[in-house]
C-alpha cells in the first residue's frame, strides 16, 4: 500500500508497504531516518519512541497504515536545525548520561515529552515518565541528572 | 494483507462482516507484538483508530460510556474521579508509552486473564457494548470471558464501549508484580463499595482461567459491613474476607508464581484493599 505522512514537518510519501509492519519499520528501512532504534520490537525498551500526532508512543507498535496522514516527530526532528542539538540532547551530552547510546533517541523523546508539560519534574516524576524506556549501561543515575538539567535549562530559556 | 483503515462505525462493522478474518487493531500493543514475532498473519488488519465514533466517552444517567478506542492516558486524566477503580488499574499498565496507545476495549479483546482492566470493570457491574451489521447487545462484563483468551465476541462483531456505573462509593485495586511498572499481574484485585445499595463488589485477574467475582465474599461483606454505624474494620471480618476471596480463584503455577502463592496474595490484597476502601468510607 502507499501511505503519506507527514514527518519531522515534511510529507513523506512511502510506496509498497506491507500491511503487517510497523511505523518503526518505515522510518528505519524505508526512509532512511535510522534514529528511532529497534530493540524489542515489543513495546518493552522505549527506544523506537516517537510522537505521533504529539502523543509519545512505541514506533514499532504502531502499524505503518495507522500513521495514515498523520504526523510524526522522531528525535531527528528535535533540534531547531542541522548541526545543532535540542537542550534536551546537549543536557544528556552534558551529564554524561550516554554510553552506548542505544537507549538514547527515545529517552530523548521520552524528557522531551515530560519537560515540555512539566518544566519542573520530581524525581518521581521523572522515574515514572521514563519507566517505558530501558538502558543496559548507565543505571539511570547520569539521565536522571540530564532530565533535571534539561528542566532546569528548558526554564531558563523560557523565562 | 490487507490494510482497512474505516473512517465510520457503520463501514467498519461493514468490513467486519465481510472479512471476519481482518483482525480489529485498536492500540495495536498486542496485535503488533504478534506481528513482529511472526506469531500471526490475519489475512488483513482493520484498524479502527480512524472511527470517530468510538473515541472519548459520555455519561448519561450516572453510566459513563467508554469509547473502544479512548486510551488508558486519557481514562486516567479524564475519569479518575467518576471511575477511580479503573483509573487505579490503568496507571499500573505498562509504561506511559503504552498508556498513551492501549485501550480497554483491546484488553477485553486480548482476553487474557491477566489483563488490568478487567478486575475493575467486574467489581464495579460494567457492560460490554457489542455491535455488528446485525444489530447491537449489550453482555454484563461476567458472560464476556468464556475461557484463556476466548471472549463471547462474534467473528462479525465489534465492541463499540464500554459502560461502566460512575462510583457510589470508596474503590480500590491493588496489583502484583516484581516491579511497578511494566508488569504482567502475578495477581490483582479489585474492590468497589456501593455506599447507596450497601452492597460489594469485587474482580480476580490472573486467579483462573477468566477473571472473576468472588461472590460468596462480596455477599459475606455486604451483609457483615457495619454501614450504618461505620465502626473500624474489624479483623476477623478483614480475614474471613481474604479467605473466601482466596477461595474462589483457581490459580495455576506458571513462571510469574505459584497457584499457592498467587491464592496468598490474593487474601493479602483483598484485606488491604478492603481496609483503604473502608477507612475511605468512614471518613467520607
Ligand atoms: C510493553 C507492554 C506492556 C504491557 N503491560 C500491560 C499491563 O501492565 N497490563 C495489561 O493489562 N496489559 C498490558 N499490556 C497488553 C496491552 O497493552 C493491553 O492488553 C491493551 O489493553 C491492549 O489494548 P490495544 O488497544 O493496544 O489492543 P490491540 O492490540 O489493538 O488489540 C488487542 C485485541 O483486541 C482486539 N480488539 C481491539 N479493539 C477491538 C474492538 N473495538 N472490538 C473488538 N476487538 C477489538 C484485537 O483484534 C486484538 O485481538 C502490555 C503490552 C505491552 C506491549
Ligand atoms: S523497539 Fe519499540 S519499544 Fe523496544
Ligand atoms: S547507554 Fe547503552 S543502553 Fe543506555
Amino acid at each position: 500500500m502507499r501511505l503519506t505522512i507527514q514527518i519531522n514537518g515534511e510529507q513523506h510519501q512511502v510506496d509498497d508497504v506491507w500491511a503487517g509492519e510497523s511505523l518503526l519499520y518505515v522510518l528505519r528501512e524505508r526512509l532512511g531516518l535510522p534514529g528511532s532504534k529497534n530493540a524489542c520490537e515489543q513495546g518493552e525498551c522505549g527506544s523506537c519512541t516517537v510522537y505521533l500526532d504529539g502523543t509519545a508512543v512505541c514506533a514499532c507498535l504502531v502499524a505503518a497504515g495507522q500513521a495514515q496522514d498523520r504526523e510524526v516527530v522522531t528525535v531527528e526532528g528535535l533540534a531547531p536545525g542541522a548541526g545543532e542539538l535540542h537542550p534536551v540532547q546537549e543536557a544528556f551530552l552534558a551529564a554524561g548520561a550516554v554510553q552506548c547510546g542505544f537507549c538514547t533517541p527515545g529517552l530523548v523523546v521520552a524528557a522531551h515529552n515530560l519537560v515540555r508539560r512539566n518544566p519542573e519534574p520530581s524525581d518521581a516524576q521523572i522515574r515514572e515518565e521514563l519507566a517505558g524506556n530501558l538502558c543496559r549501561c548507565t543505571g539511570y543515575e547520569k539521565i536522571m541528572d540530564a532530565v533535571r538539567m534539561a528542566a532546569a535549562n528548558t526554564q531558563e530559556a523560557g523565562a | 494483507m490487507e490494510f482497512y483503515r474505516p473512517t465510520s462505525w457503520r463501514e467498519a462493522l461493514e468490513i467486519r462482516a465481510a472479512q471476519p478474518d481482518a483482525l480489529p487493531i485498536t492500540g495495536g500493543t498486542d496485535v503488533m507484538v504478534e506481528l513482529n514475532f511472526d506469531r500471526a498473519r490475519p489475512a488483513a488488519l482493520l484498524d479502527l483508530t480512524g472511527v470517530p465514533e468510538i473515541t472519548g466517552w459520555s455519561e448519561r444517567e450516572g453510566q459513563i460510556q467508554i469509547g473502544a478506542s479512548m486510551s488508558y492516558t486519557a481514562i486516567i486524566a479524564e475519569l479518575a474521579d467518576r471511575l477511580p477503580c479503573l483509573a487505579l488499574a490503568a496507571r499500573t499498565v505498562g509504561s506511559p508509552q503504552i498508556r498513551n496507545r492501549g485501550t480497554a476495549a483491546g484488553n477485553l479483546g486480548a482476553g487474557s486473564p491477566a489483563g488490568d482492566s478487567h478486575p475493575p470493570l467486574l467489581a464495579t457491574g460494567a457492560k460490554v457494548h457489542l455491535e455488528s451489521v446485525r444489530g447491537s447487545r449489550e453482555l454484563s462484563i461476567d458472560q464476556f470471558y468464556l475461557g484463556v483468551k476466548r471472549t463471547a465476541l462474534e467473528p462479525d462483531e465489534l465492541i463499540r464501549s464500554i459502560e461502566v456505573p460512575a462510583a457510589r462509593g470508596p474503590q480500590q485495586f491493588a496489583k502484583i508484580g516484581t516491579r511497578n511498572a511494566m508488569v504482567i499481574a502475578v495477581c490483582s484485585f479489585a474492590i468497589a463499595l456501593d455506599a447507596g445499595s450497601r452492597t460489594v463488589g469485587t474482580g480476580l485477574g490472573s486467579a483462573a482461567p477468566t477473571p472473576r467475582q468472588a461472590t460468596d465474599a462480596q455477599d459475606f461483606l455486604a451483609e457483615a459491613l457495619p454501614w450504618a454505624d461505620r465502626d473500624p474494620l474489624a479483623e476477623e471480618l478483614a480475614n474471613r474476607f481474604g479467605e473466601l476471596v482466596a477461595a474462589a480463584a483457581v490459580p495455576i503455577d506458571d513462571v510469574r508464581g505459584s497457584a499457592r502463592y498467587r491464592r496468598h496474595a490474593l487474601a493479602v490484597l483483598a484485606r488491604r484493599t478492603l481496609g483503604w476502601a473502608w477507612e475511605e468510607y468512614r471518613c467520607a
